[in-house]
C-alpha cells in the first residue's frame, strides 16, 4: 500500500474514537485495575496520539477507551471550554467518534478536564477524565520512579510530610497551591492533577467515577465513587481552600474559583468564574429570575 | 466591559491556513518534492525512520516536508501514524553478517578480513561549504563501489576476537524467555539489556551523543574503541505460519557499530573486552556509535562496576532519551497554566503580607 | 530467647574473601557491646549482617521483639525489615551526613522517623525536636537551620537524636567518633554513656578505638581477619588479655 492510499485510508477509516480495539481493551484492563485499587498508579502501554505527550494523551486514551455513541463530551481546560486546547480535543473527538458534545457540565456524561474540577457538583451518572503531566505525588522529593514504587508499595510516606513541615518552618503554612496530594481510602497517596487546592473537596465521596490518565508517564489511576480522599495536612494546620475578598464581576459568585484579568495599562483588575459553563449558567438564571 | 472570547476554533482554523502558507513558502520557487527529499536528503529521512521507528523512506520524506523540516516534529508524525498500523507480527532479526556491505570500518586493526572499504562518507571532506552547490544541475561523478566479490567472507571483526575467547559474547540460551516490546509495554525497571537496546534505538540522536560524549569525557570512562562499523542492506524475512517457512518481504539499510571496551573480570571467570552495541536505519553512524557507548555505560550494574556517573544511571537516560515525549513536555508550557498561576500568586501575595507584618512588628517594637 | 539479639555461626564474603566468618554473639537490654578491630577485620560487615542491611552467605540471626516475640531476622520482607528499624532499632553512620537529610532543619531530620510511623501533630513534632536537641545538648535555638550550619560533632549529635527520637531498644553504630576532634569525641562519648545508662539502650557499637571500648562497653569483641578472636566482659578483657592480638592492641592504647 502506498502512503497516499494510506492516508486516504486514514482520514476515511479511524477506528471510533482513533483507538483500535486491542488498545481499548489493553487500557480498560488498567482502569479496571485502577478501580480496584483506588488511588494507585498502574503502567499502561500508552500510544502515540495524534497530540503531543504532555498536552492531554492520557486523558484522550482514557476517554476513547470508554467512550460510546451514546455519550455527551465536554473537554474543559482551566475550566474554560473555549480554551483552545480544550477546542482542539472536543474537535477530536467529534470527528473521530461522532458524539455529541456540550459545553454544560449537567447535560454531559463524560468531562475530560485539564486543571479543574467542575463547580457544578457531579452526579453518579457522570465519569470526570483528568489529564495529569505527573502522576508520581513524590516526584519533587524522589525523582527515581522505582524508589518511588518501594515507597507506595509500603505506604512510607514521611517525606512528603518533611516538606509540609519544613514548608510550615519557612512560609507558616503548607506552601503547595495545587497538584495537592491527598490520600486516598486511607491507603494510597495520590497527586489529583494540577487542579488548584480549592478543588480537592470536591474529590471526596464523589457520586461520579473519576479517572486520570497520565500519557507521557504511562500510568492510569482512578477514584471510584464515593471514596475518603483527604488532603494532607497536619492536625494543628489544617487543610484550608483559597478564598477571594471578590464576588465574580459576571455572575457574583462568592463560592466559585475565580481567574484573575488585568484589563487595561493600569493594572486595573478583575475577577471572573474560571468555570465558564457554571458562570454562565448563574446569569442565566438570574435573567430568568430579572425576567418574571 | 470584558467579555469572555468564544472563537477558539475559528483560531485554531486561522493557524493552520497560517501554517501552510508559511510551509510553502514564496511561490515564485519550485515545491520541494517528498521524491527529492527522499533521494537528496537521505540522512534526515534515515533519522526520522529511526527515531519515528518506522522502516519508510516515503513516509518520512513526506513527514519531513509536512514538518516543514523540522526533524523532531516529523519524528513525532511518524510515531502518531504508525500507532494506526495493523500488526501482523513479528521479524526473523536481521543478520547484519550477511549484509551487503557498502561501507565497513574497523579502528581496531590495520586490516580485517574482507577489507576496510571506506564507501561514501563525510569523514575525509573539508567542511569547507561548497558554493558550487548554489547552482543546480550538478552532475555528481560516476562513482559507485569497485565491483566486489560478495561472496568473499566479511566476517565480523568481534568474532575474530571471539576464537580467541577474548570478547564477550551474547550466546543464545536454550528457552530463553523473548525479549520484551518495548512499544507494547511501558518501559519498568530494572529494565533488561533489550528493553533498553530498544529505548536507545528509538532515542534522540543529539541526546545520546551527549552522553556518549561525556562517558569520553570521564564519566564512566569505558576505553571504547571502533570494533567494527558496518552500512548496507540487510533482507528482512518473517516466517509465515501458512507456508511454514521464511519469506523475504524486503530489504532495508541499517548502520551497526559494535565498541569493543575495557575488560571485565571477575575471581572466576578471566577477563575479556565487553561490548557495546549500535543500530540505527539508514546511514546514521553518529547515532549508531553513540548509542554504543551509551550501551556500554548503562551495562554497568550488570558488568560489576560501581555506578558513579549520571551516564550509568538508567532510570536517568532511558527516561529522557525520547524526544517525542520531551518536546510534548517541554513545549506543554506553552498551554494556559493561569489557573495554578492564581493559585502561587495568591500564595505569595500573602506571604508577602504577613512578612511585611512581621518586619512592621519588629520596626514598631 | 533471653538475649535481645543472637547471632551463630555468622559468615559474609565478598567474593570468598573479607567480610566476617563463623561469628557468634549475644546482645542482652540495655547492654553495650563493642566489636573492635582494626580495618578489614570484618567488624563492618558484621555489623551491617547483624542491621540486615546485608545478606548472609550462612549462620542465624534472631531477635526479640518488644512484645516478646521471636523473629527470624534472616527470613524477614522489606515491610517487616521496615517496620522493624523504624519502631525498635536505630542505626548510626560513621558519617553523619548518611544519616541526615541534607536540605531540610534540624528540627525535621529529628521529626521525620515520627512523622514516619503517623505524628502529625506540628506543634508537637517541635517541642519533641527541641527537647531531643537539648538532650543531646545542641541548643534548640537552632532547630530550623540546616544540617550543614552545624559542625561534624554536632551533626553526629543531630544523627543520634533522629535515631533515639522513636524510643528504640537496639542501637547499632558504626564507628560513631572517628573523624571528630579528640576533645569533641570524648564529650560525645560521654553522651553517648549518659544516654545509653539512662534510656536502657542496648547498643553494638563497632570501633578501632580500644578506648571508645573502655569507655562505653559493657563487653567486647575483638575481631581479626573476620574471625572473633577474643570476647568477655570488658574489664576483663582489657585487664587480662588472653589472645595476643588483643594484647598488642591493649598495649598501645596510651594511658588514659
Amino acid at each position: 500500500m502506498s502512503t497516499h492510499e494510506a492516508q486516504a485510508a486514514l482520514s476515511e477509516g479511524y477506528n471510533f474514537a482513533y483507538l483500535d480495539e486491542q488498545t481499548k481493551r489493553m487500557i480498560r484492563r488498567a482502569l479496571l485495575k485502577a478501580v480496584a485499587v483506588p488511588g494507585h498508579q498502574v503502567p499502561f502501554a500508552s500510544r502515540e496520539m495524534p497530540l503531543p505527550y504532555g498536552w492531554g494523551t492520557g486523558g484522550l486514551q482514557v476517554t476513547s477507551a470508554i467512550i460510546g455513541a451514546s455519550d455527551t463530551l465536554k473537554v474543559i481546560d482551566q475550566g474554560s471550554d473555549e480554551t483552545t486546547n480544550a477546542v482542539n480535543i472536543r474537535r477530536f473527538f467529534a470527528r473521530t467518534a461522532g458524539v455529541a458534545t456540550t459545553t454544560r457540565t449537567a447535560d454531559a456524561s463524560i468531562v475530560q478536564t485539564r486543571h479543574r474540577i467542575p463547580e457544578t457538583p457531579l452526579t453518579d451518572a457522570q465519569i470526570i477524565v483528568y489529564q495529569v503531566p505527573m502522576p508520581e505525588p513524590l516526584y519533587r522529593l524522589e525523582p527515581r520512579v522505582t524508589e518511588c514504587r518501594k515507597l507506595h508499595a509500603l505506604a512510607d510516606y514521611g517525606l512528603i510530610n518533611v516538606k509540609y513541615y519544613e514548608d510550615i518552618v519557612q512560609h507558616g503554612s503548607i506552601a503547595t497551591t495545587y497538584d495537592y496530594p491527598v490520600l486516598v481510602n486511607d491507603r494510597y497517596l495520590m497527586a489529583p492533577s494540577p487542579i488548584p487546592k480549592f478543588d480537592n473537596p470536591k474529590m471526596h465521596m464523589s457520586p461520579a467515577l473519576q479517572l486520570f490518565g497520565a500519557g507521557r508517564e504511562r500510568r492510569i489511576y482512578a477514584i471510584p465513587p464515593y471514596t475518603k480522599v483527604k488532603s494532607l495536612d497536619f492536625e494543628d494546620h489544617p487543610f484550608s481552600v483559597q478564598k477571594w475578598e471578590h464576588a465574580c464581576a459576571l455572575c457574583g459568585s462568592r463560592e466559585s474559583f475565580l481567574d484573575e484579568m488585568i484589563v487595561d495599562d493600569e493594572g486595573t483588575r478583575m475577577f471572573v468564574c474560571s468555570d465558564s459553563d457554571y458562570c454562565h449558567s448563574r446569569r442565566d438564571d438570574k435573567e430568568k429570575e430579572a425576567a418574571q | 466591559m470584558y467579555v469572555a472570547v468564544k472563537g477558539g476554533e475559528r483560531a485554531i482554523e486561522r493557524s493552520w491556513d497560517l501554517l501552510a502558507k508559511k510551509r510553502r513558502g514564496d511561490r515564485a520557487v519550485p515545491e520541494v518534492s517528498v521524491a527529492q527529499i527522499q533521494e537528496q536528503l537521505r540522512l534526515a529521512v534515515a533519522r526520522v525512520m529511526t527515531e519515528g521507528s518506522v522502516y519508510d523512506e516515503e513516509l518520512a520524506a513526506l513527514a519531513i516536508k509536512q514538518a516543514a523540516g523540522d526533524l523532531v516534529e516529523a519524528i513525532f508524525l511518524l510515531r502518531a501514524y504508525r500507532t494506526t498500523l495493523p500488526r501482523f507480527g513479528y521479524t526473523s532479526p536481521i543478520d547484519t553478517e550477511a549484509m551487503c556491505v557498502e561501507r565497513r570500518i574497523s579502528a581496531a586493526f590495520k586490516d580485517i578480513p574482507g577489507g576496510q572499504m571506506l564507501g561514501g562518507t563525510y569523514d575525509y571532506t573539508q567542511r569547507l561549504i561548497d558554493f558550487t552547490l548554489l547552482a543546480e544541475g550538478n552532475m555528481p561523478s560516476d562513482a559507485s563501489i569497485a565491483e566486489r566479490d560478495q561472496s568473499a567472507a566479511m566476517p565480523r571483526v568481534l568474532a575474530l576476537l571471539d576464537r580467541e575467547g577474548l570478547i564477550e559474547q551474547e550466546r543464545a540460551e536454550e528457552g530463553a524467555d523473548e525479549p520484551g516490546d518495548l512499544s507494547r509495554e511501558p518501559l519498568a525497571f530494572p529494565a533488561a539489556r533489550a528493553t533498553r537496546l530498544q529505548n536507545l534505538a528509538r532515542g534522540d540522536e543529539g541526546f545520546l551523543l551527549a552522553v556518549g560524549y561525556a562517558t569520553q569525557r570521564g564519566y564512566a570512562h569505558s576505553h571504547p574503541f571502533a570494533g567494527e562499523i558496518r552500512h548496507g542492506q540487510v533482507a528482512v524475512e518473517m516466517h509465515v505460519d501458512e507456508l511454514g517457512f521464511a519469506v523475504d518481504i524486503g530489504e532495508m539499510e541499517v548502520t551497526e557499530c559494535q565498541m569493543i571496551n575495557q575488560f571485565a573480570g571477575s575471581g572466576d571467570v578471566p577477563p575479556t573486552f565487553t561490548q557495546g552495541y549500535g543500530l540505527a536505519f539508514g546511514h546514521s553512524e553518529r547515532k549508531a556509535m553513540a548509542m554504543a557507548l551509551v550501551d556500554r555505560a548503562l551495562r554497568a550494574q550488570e558488568l560489576g562496576e560501581s555506578i558513579e556517573s549520571p551516564t550509568q544511571d538508567a532510570e536517568f537516560v532511558l527516561y529522557h532519551s525520547d524526544n517525542v515525549e520531551a518536546s510534548g513536555f517541554v513545549q506543554h508550557l506553552k498551554l494556559p497554566h493561569y489557573v495554578d498561576f492564581q493559585s502561587e500568586l495568591e500564595l505569595l501575595r500573602r506571604l508577602r503580607a504577613s512578612h511585611g507584618k512581621d518586619e512592621h512588628e519588629e520596626n514598631a517594637a | 530467647m533471653n538475649a535481645l539479639l543472637k547471632a551463630s555461626g555468622l559468615t559474609k564474603r565478598y567474593d570468598g574473601r573479607g567480610g566476617c566468618v563463623d561469628v557468634d554473639l549475644d546482645v542482652y537490654p540495655g547492654e553495650v557491646l563493642c566489636i573492635v578491630g582494626e580495618s578489614g577485620s570484618g567488624k563492618t560487615t558484621l555489623l551491617n549482617a547483624l542491621a540486615i542491611r546485608t545478606g548472609v552467605d550462612s549462620g542465624a540471626l534472631a531477635y526479640r521483639t518488644r512484645e516478646g516475640d521471636t523473629l527470624d531476622l534472616l527470613a524477614l520482607n522489606e515491610p517487616q525489615k521496615r517496620l522493624l528499624s523504624r519502631t525498635e532499632w536505630g542505626f548510626v553512620h560513621q558519617n553523619a551526613r548518611d544519616g541526615l537529610r541534607r536540605n531540610v532543619s534540624a528540627g525535621a531530620n529529628i521529626g521525620e522517623p515520627l512523622m514516619a510511623i503517623g505524628a502529625r501533630h506540628y506543634g508537637r513534632l517541635r517541642e519533641t525536636a527541641s527537647d531531643w536537641m537539648t538532650r543531646v545538648e545542641l541548643d534548640a535555638a537552632r532547630i530550623d537551620e540546616l544540617p550543614s550550619a552545624f559542625s561534624g560533632g554536632m551533626q553526629q549529635r543531630l544523627q543520634i537524636a533522629r535515631n533515639l527520637v522513636t524510643g528504640p531498644r537496639l542501637v547499632f553504630m558504626d564507628e560513631p567518633t572517628a573523624g571528630l576532634d579528640v576533645s569533641v569525641q570524648a564529650r560525645l562519648l560521654d553522651l553517648l554513656r549518659t544516654l545509653t545508662s539512662k534510656l536502657h539502650l542496648a547498643a553494638v557499637i563497632v570501633t578501632h578505638d580500644i578506648g571508645v571500648a573502655r569507655l562505653l562497653a559493657h563487653r567486647l569483641m575483638v575481631m581479626k581477619d573476620g574471625r572473633v578472636v577474643e570476647s568477655g566482659l570488658t574489664d576483663q578483657v582489657l585487664d587480662d588479655p588472653q589472645h595476643p592480638y588483643t594484647q598488642t592492641l591493649v598495649a598501645s592504647v596510651l594511658p588514659v
